[in-house]
């Protein structure tokens, strides 16, 4: 019941406002796509464009090689789980899940199989008989699901549907959704501002800011081989910390003001080193011992995690850094220590904010 | 904490004073003397006399006030399902947010901020038999004229249409406040999930907006038992009491003919009368949506 899903050069305004840029994308048959970005980067306008909610102003869309964004909603073959819901509050959990099968005038006796057989996948057959004010958010969030399920249609479209669970129930229904689509193998596109939402859950996944896509990869591509300066401090946690750069050469960087680190930065040449900066992740900066010498490094807050600890400050009188230590660090806040980095984790970015070297390409 | 909250108590009263001030005097008080009157017999000179019933059997007694019933219940009957049919359908058909809408929805309301007088004016203007708009309609059209005001059963007819054309503004209004009160997100919800116009209207819409329904109902049965205005002005109840409704009756008994105890009466009828209507109405409603 997978089908592939064609984004083409699709553009949305609202009035002067450019909302969606050009956007291009194809998404294989059975694949989970994530859309992650900030708020108001344009996601649940893409997703609601598929979905037949708002018009597209420019491009086409196409579901299974049929082209979609000239047809009603309910016409195009898929289902969508709103964040509120949206569930019909004057129905049974049942007729919620029932409503949109006998729109299209399916015999009682597959309506009914549908429902119990979802009712009793999403554990929620004794609840069929209660109307939605009677639920707690997790059991509506499963009719919700559920109502989705039953139309068996081509994909999935989820917005942002964990956001109004409390942190446990959160992780579980994710873990819940990942089997679901293991299960059923549909297409499904998953709206998110929430990266760990994105990286546990995504085959892929789509960064979107500003009326554009920024990067297109696995999660595993999107943390390691960041494309793009936005994407590299949007995802990850803590942010990868930004480092003025002055000079660049394929063995080694110097930052502004500091002097130069190590890197391994292959087939790299004329590079224009002004407004450059140098993306470090925490895991890939480290104390070093007492007898090697780093750049000077200032700890302002010390974070212990248990298993890490995280350290946070000022790399000379630059930039600021956060470093990642053992979880028995004996840093103290005050203390200035001395930094190393890992040479081949490094991301250099020029000004206009794009990777640069071997790693980011 | 609780004894001085308790101490300080009696002071949370004045916050309630005006109200309830205005509430006893203009309400309570008037209610409670109204029954009082309707056991005594009043007229302008004697002053009061208690009689027990007797008023009461006597207006129960009276074919006039058994026609002026009949004439009400009818009146209700049929004004009130127009005012919320057509209030629900202008609610509808308005509900967008076009400059248009707007205007028009400024228009149907624009009745209501009418006094009684005004309204029955230009409803005159419409039914009055010779140069009236509908006479000259009529005469055009080569019909036979109908005296809308004058013939037994036009007259309430003619007072119906022009009650709800002035009342209609509040149900609307009403009605358009609730179906803004809808989530968007069900009417895309039911998009998604293929239903026709009809099944949004009576699955989603009006599910929605059946407690709205059910308060304009109950509003209207108890505003419109009480028509008086427009039956006095625009056929002082005539011809043969035809369109004369309780409220006239009780306003002749007791300031034309001064039986004051037994207009107390009447209108302690009619206080029953709308308060029973709106029980059942309620009851009614209120039924339907448990099963
Ligand atoms: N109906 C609308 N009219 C005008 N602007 C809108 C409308 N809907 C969304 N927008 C704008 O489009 C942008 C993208 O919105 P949205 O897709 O909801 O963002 P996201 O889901 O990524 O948070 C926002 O800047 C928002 O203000
Ligand atoms: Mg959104």
């Amino acid at each position: 019941m997978s089908a592939a899903i064609e984004i083409q050069s699709v553009t949305k305004r609202y009035g002067a406002l450019t909302v969606l840029d050009d956007i291009s994308l194809t998404i294989t048959p059975g694949e989970f796509v994530v859309f992650l970005g900030p708020s108001g980067c344009g996601k649940s306008t893409l997703l609601r464009m598929i979905a037949g909610l708002e018009a597209v102003d420019a491009g086409e869309i196409h579901l299974g090689g049929r082209r979609i964004d000239t047809l009603a909603p309910g016409q195009r073959g898929v289902a969508m789980v709103f964040q509120s819901y949206a569930l019909y509050p004057h129905m049974t959990v049942a007729k919620n899940m029932a409503f949109g099968l006998e729109n299209i005038g399916l015999e009682a006796a597959e309506i009914t199989r549908r429902v119990t057989e979802a009712a009793r996948v999403l554990e929620i057959d004794h609840l069929l008989d209660r109307k939605p004010a009677k639920l707690s958010g997790g059991q509506r969030q499963r009719v919700a699901i559920g109502r989705a399920i039953v139309k068996e249609p081509m994909a999935f479209l989820f917005d942002e549907p964990l956001s109004n669970l409390d942190a446990a129930l959160r992780g579980r229904t994710r873990l819940e959704l990942a089997q679901l689509h293991q299960r059923l193998g549909a297409t499904m596109i998953f709206v998110t501002h929430d990266q760990v939402e994105a990286m546990t859950l995504a085959d892929r996944i789509v960064i979107m800011n500003g009326r554009k896509i920024e990067q297109i990869g696995t999660p595993m591509d999107i943390y390691h081989r960041p494309k793009t300066r936005f994407v590299a401090e949007f995802v990850g946690s803590p942010a990868m910390s930004m480092l003025p750069v002055a000079a660049v050469t394929a063995e080694s960087v110097e930052i502004a003001g500091l002097g130069r680190i190590a890197a391994q930065l292959p087939g790299l040449s004329g590079f224009d080193a002004a407004g450059a900066v140098l993306g470090v992740r925490a895991e890939d900066a480290h104390v070093l011992p007492a007898d090697q010498s780093g750049l000077p490094f200032t700890i302002s807050v010390v974070e212990r995690l248990g298993d890490r600890t995280l350290l946070y400050g000022r790399l000379g009188t630059v930039c600021d850094l956060v470093v990642e230590d053992t979880g028995r660090s004996t840093a103290v806040a005050g203390q200035t220590v001395s930094v190393g980095f890992n040479p081949a984790a490094l991301h250099l970015f020029d000004a206009a904010g794009r990777a640069c070297d071997g790693l980011g390409g | 904490m609780a004894e001085s909250y308790r101490r300080s108590s009696w002071k949370n009263m004045l916050f309630v004073a005006p109200y309830l001030t205005a509430f006893v005097t203009l309400l309570v008080f008037p209610l409670l003397w109204g029954m009082w009157l309707s056991l005594n017999k009043v007229d302008l000179f004697s002053g009061a006399k208690f009689v027990g019933l007797k008023n009461y059997a006597r207006v129960l007694a009276d074919p006039v006030f058994a026609q002026a019933v009949k004439n009400t219940a009818l009146f209700v009957a049929v004004s009130v399902p127009s005012l919320v049919a057509l209030g629900l359908f202008l609610a509808l058909a308005l509900n967008k947010t076009t400059r248009g809408s707007a205007f028009l929805r400024g228009l149907f309301f624009s009745s209501s901020i009418l006094s009684v007088t005004i309204v029955t004016l230009i409803w005159r203007v419409v039914f009055i038999p010779g140069d009236g708009l509908l006479a000259v309609l009529f005469e055009a059209m080569g019909w036979t004229p109908i005296g809308f005001l004058s013939t037994k059963g036009w007259s309430l007819f003619s007072v119906g249409v022009a009650t709800v054309w002035w009342c209609l503004g509040l149900p609307m209004m009403l009605f358009l406040a609730a179906l803004q009160q809808i989530p968007a997100d069900l009417y895309e919800a039911a998009a998604l999930d293929n239903a026709s116009k009809w099944r949004v209207l009576t699955r989603v819409t009006l599910p929605s907006i059946r407690s709205t329904i059910m308060m304009v109902a109950v509003i209207q049965i108890v505003m419109q038992f009480q028509l008086f205005g427009q039956a006095q002005l625009m056929t002082n109840g005539g011809p043969a009491g035809s369109s004369r409704p309780i409220v006239m009756y009780i306003y002749e008994t007791s300031f034309v003919r001064w039986e004051i105890g037994m207009g107390a009466a009447a209108s302690e009828i009619l206080f029953a009368i709308i308060l029973v209507a709106a029980m059942v109405q309620y009851w009614l409603s209120t039924r339907k949506e448990e099963a």
